[in-house]
């Protein structure tokens, strides 16, 4: 599977999260995303970081709540538990320290939590179904040697967990248990010059493995004068979208123009570097449906709720929400993907070729 | 193929040469052994052949260096990238994607190859090196050998006519190691390419070298053939150690060669042997526990019973009974994976332990595991495989009073055990600037300042020439002579014969042989060491022992 399709359609579920507050039907997209990742990820490493994601999202929930009990405005309504407030100084007015916790309240701030989790666990979803390298093979030959730095630092994080274990465990065996302070800088010296020595190594490895040639004599000053146009295109039309009495063609025309110059530099500077692509990643039909199951969820969300802003409301928060019919559509398109290209057992099924 | 012409490089900061006015030429289609002691410049001399000095590490390098006719002066490691292919000493340190497939493509991206022939390409390596079965692994998931010919291949995909490697072997059991030097020379003889190897355990490799690059420890390089320049080299595998003292010239470089010189001095050795009545032939066995503290617990200084060590769904150790007698060096070997760095954390109480009981008669039987950090080491202390990681301080002589603080020690205790085990190191030396034999016994030093009974070394070998191994091997039979015992894992079979008395075999976590030396040595293809195959069937293990039994 391509990895594109996999982000397109987290991307598509992710938009039709933020277009409603119905916690059923936020519910319903969780769900999906859910069904899909189990029923298609593979056993590698990074699939298995998607339970961090449900966990995160949990976090998120249960923070989200706590805030609201801490600091969160006390709207008033039905009365759970009858927390005293705490009178703050005047220079912290505004901010309300506990207080009575509502029902409406309280529900609203679970209902937040669970659309902003439901977003993290949209992304990791993504990156639990797409292998993040793969993705970053398939940006366009200029930012190659972008997308190789971008590699190489996501890949540092987990050496260096494993390196400071290690680092820890040969420190007890000299028999010192330091605290705090003495801890880190025992630990740390070792463990950054082991993560210095092998970037370098890896570093070495790359340049004799050709990383970076560039074909000689074939430097275009037009990439650079493109490049920079094209960044001050975007800080101009930037200011006119932002500043209500500027001009008109400041913002959104100019923004384009610069987004053109940037497309053409990049295209330009992609001639520069000769590289080629080792089996890559096909668009087939099944590409197709996983990424338009995702975006027809998105549209299906974003036509009803600029048609009727409140089908998807919650409608008054303390009662039972209800359960629009076109929610149920959209779960169902959304889940696609989990039997979407699924080979037949017994042949292999984690192949993604 | 390779030319160097009076090649001198001066790293920045140094006053003398790490290489020093080297010429020699290499010819197309030869396998060429780099040898030396450690910190000789080896490693230089094979990172000027590829570029990487002086591009990468800077420095100054004067003279020329020619690569199949291209100058290293013009030419940037990666414009090399298509003519010389590079193996550094760790694969997984070099490893730029996630799977074996995709690492094996790499350099051809980077070359702008067709699709077409890069696909052909991958498939030949893979056919080549035996890879097929593992073209979707991820590279992590794979065993130090499989890495090792996973990076070879990575460079041969660009069909490059030289490749230098930098130890390829020392991380590997003996029968990975055959299989990658296996993998190497018919490289040479089957496509002709030219192949720049440098390597400590020569035992490994000199039966195939075309010829021998001596660097000396003052940067010089003499080139020559291997038998003609190992006569008389100071750095030399046993197999001729044993045809010098036998006084066979020219040497014999392997086994096949020898046994057939080896008839006369071994029909000598056994008729010594059959005249000394308790056989005349030494056994380096310990000397028995002499020390009255061990009266007690009849010598054993360690027990354990049932061992489990699980790690998921791996089950690293399977239920291993091991007792650590006083005055034993104990060597744990095994293919890479067996679980030997697992049983001698567990052992020691700090590695996981999913069950079974360990025990120290010495401190009334009780756990390591359960001990504190500080209270272990003085009964059980350990060196870990990269020692490295003990160290933190910014000189050798703040280590020291750091060891001392820690072990609770008179001042000056860990400096004298340096000072015993490596002779004179600069106080003021940074640990990492040290070579990686006194590395080694900085460590031990700091780790037997608190007079532990039983040393636990894992993988102690790693990056020694043979007189630190000769130093280390000499301090670990002195520690058990004074009624201490060791415990050792290694993969280095001619380091296990001249310092272990008792050996233990692990396969998949579970103990197959246990026995002397002498035993289980002789007995085992993989792991009898060069004397005793030339010398088979007589169980002599060491040229130490040949001369003895000779002169006795």
């Amino acid at each position: 599977m391509h990895p594109l399709a996999w982000w397109a359609w987290a991307l598509g579920l992710a938009v039709a999260t933020t277009r409603t507050t119905n916690p059923v039907v936020v519910g319903l997209v969780l769900a999906a995303v859910v069904l899909v990742v189990v029923a298609r990820r593979e056993d590698v490493p990074w699939a298995r970081a998607f339970r961090g994601y449900l966990v995160l999202g949990l976090w998120i929930v249960v923070l989200r709540v706590l805030f609201y009990v801490v600091v969160g405005i006390k709207t008033p309504g039905l009365v759970l538990i009858d927390v005293p407030r705490v009178s703050l100084p005047a220079w912290a007015v505004g901010v309300e320290l506990l207080g009575p916790v509502t029902l409406t309240g309280l529900l609203t701030a679970v209902y937040g939590g669970l659309r902003l989790a439901t977003l993290v666990v949209c992304f990791g979803a993504a990156n639990a179904l797409a292998n993040p390298r793969r993705a970053l093979r398939s940006l366009p030959a200029s930012l190659h040697q972008l997308g190789t730095a971008v590699v190489i630092a996501v890949s540092v994080t987990p050496q260096l967990v494993a390196s400071a274990g290690a680092v820890r465990r040969a420190q007890q065996l000299r028999g010192s248990e330091p605290r705090g302070l003495a801890l880190l800088r025992r630990t740390a010296v070792p463990v950054l010059t082991d993560a210095l020595d092998r970037s370098l190594a890896l570093a070495a490895s790359m340049d004799s493995r050709g990383y970076a040639r560039a074909l000689p004599g074939r430097s275009d000053r037009r990439v650079g004068a493109l490049l920079l146009g094209s960044l001050l295109a975007a800080a101009l039309g930037t200011y006119g979208l932002l500043d209500g009495t500027a001009p008109a063609w400041l913002g959104v025309p100019v923004l384009l123009v610069g987004l053109t110059a940037a497309a053409v530099g990049s295209t330009l500077a992609g001639r520069q570097v000769r590289r080629t692509r080792y089996r890559p990643d096909r668009w087939a039909l099944k590409e197709t449906v996983v990424a338009a199951s995702g975006l027809a969820t998105a549209a299906i969300l974003v036509l009803v709720s600029v048609g009727d802003p409140s089908a998807l409301g919650t409608g008054a928060v303390d009662a039972w929400p209800q359960v629009p019919p076109v929610a149920l559509v959209c779960a169902l398109v959304a889940a696609v993907p989990a039997v979407v290209g699924l080979q037949p057992l017994g042949r292999a099924a984690g192949s993604s070729a | 193929m390779i030319r160097f012409d009076r090649v001198s490089v001066t790293y920045a900061g140094d006053a003398v040469p790490a290489l020093r006015e080297a010429t020699f030429h290499v010819p197309e289609g030869e396998l060429c052994l780099v040898v030396g002691p450690t910190g000789s410049g080896k490693s230089t001399l094979l990172r000027a052949a590829c570029g990487l000095v002086p591009h990468f590490s800077g420095g100054l390098l004067e003279g020329r260096v020619l690569v199949d006719g291209r100058d290293t002066r013009d030419h940037a490691p990666r414009d090399l990238a298509d003519v010389v292919g590079v193996v550094v000493q760790d694969p997984a340190t070099g490893f730029v994607t996630d799977t074996v497939e995709e690492e094996l493509a790499y350099v051809m991206e980077q070359l702008g190859l067709s699709s077409a022939v890069m696909r052909k390409r991958v498939e030949e390596v893979m056919d080549l090196l035996g890879l097929a079965a593992l073209r979707d692994r991820p590279l992590a998931d794979l065993s130090g050998g499989e890495q090792q010919r996973v990076a070879i291949g990575s460079v041969l995909t660009s069909h490059p006519r030289v490749l230098v490697l930098d130890e390829p072997t020392s991380a590997l059991d003996p029968s990975a190691a055959e299989d990658v030097l296996a993998a190497l020379s018919r490289l040479v003889s089957d496509l002709g390419m030219t192949v720049l190897l440098a390597e400590h355990r020569l035992e490994r490799v000199v039966q195939y070298a075309d010829r021998v690059l001596l660097v000396g420890p003052d940067g010089t390089v003499v080139s020559g053939p291997p038998a003609q320049v190992l006569a008389t080299s100071q750095v030399a595998p046993p197999i001729v150690e044993l045809g010098r003292l036998a006084g066979w010239d020219p040497v014999a470089l392997s086994v096949r060669d020898a046994r057939r010189k080896v008839v006369p001095l071994r029909e000598r050795l056994a008729e010594v042997a059959g005249r000394g009545a308790h056989g005349a032939v030494p056994a380096p066995t310990g000397s028995a526990p002499t020390a009255p503290h061990l009266a007690a617990s009849g010598g054993t200084l360690l027990t354990a019973r049932g061992l489990h060590v699980r790690y998921g769904r791996t089950r690293a150790v399977r239920g291993v009974d091991l007792d650590v007698r006083a005055g034993e060096v104990t060597a744990v070997m095994g293919r890479n994976g067996a679980g030997k760095s697992s049983l001698l954390w567990a052992l020691q109480g700090s590695g996981p332990r999913t069950a079974g009981r360990v025990a120290l008669p010495l401190a009334d039987g009780a756990d390591p595991a359960a001990l504190r950090p500080s209270a272990v080491r003085r009964h059980v202390a350990l060196v870990p495989q990269n020692p490295a990681d003990l160290l933190y301080l910014e000189s050798v002589a703040a280590e020291c009073s750091a060891g001392d603080q820690q072990a609770g020690a008179a001042p000056g205790t860990t400096r004298g055990l340096l000072e015993g085990l490596t002779g004179d190191v600069a106080p003021a030396a940074h640990p990492r600037d040290l070579s990686e034999g006194q590395r080694l016994a900085l460590v031990l030093a700091i780790q037997l300042a608190a007079r532990p009974a039983v040393l636990v070394l894992d993988e102690p070998t790693r990056g020694l020439d043979y007189a630190a191994k000769a130093h280390l091997a000499h301090a670990l039979r002195a520690h058990a002579a004074a009624g201490g015992a060791v415990l050792l894992s290694s993969h280095d079979v001619e380091f296990v014969a001249e310092s272990a008395s008792r050996v233990v075999v692990l396969a998949e976590g579970e103990v197959v042989a246990d026995g002397t030396a002498a035993e289980i040595l002789v007995a085992s293809p993989t792991f009898a060491p060069q004397v005793a195959k030339i010398l088979h069937p007589l169980e002599i293990l060491t040229v130490a022992e040949v001369r003895a039994a000779l002169t006795a």
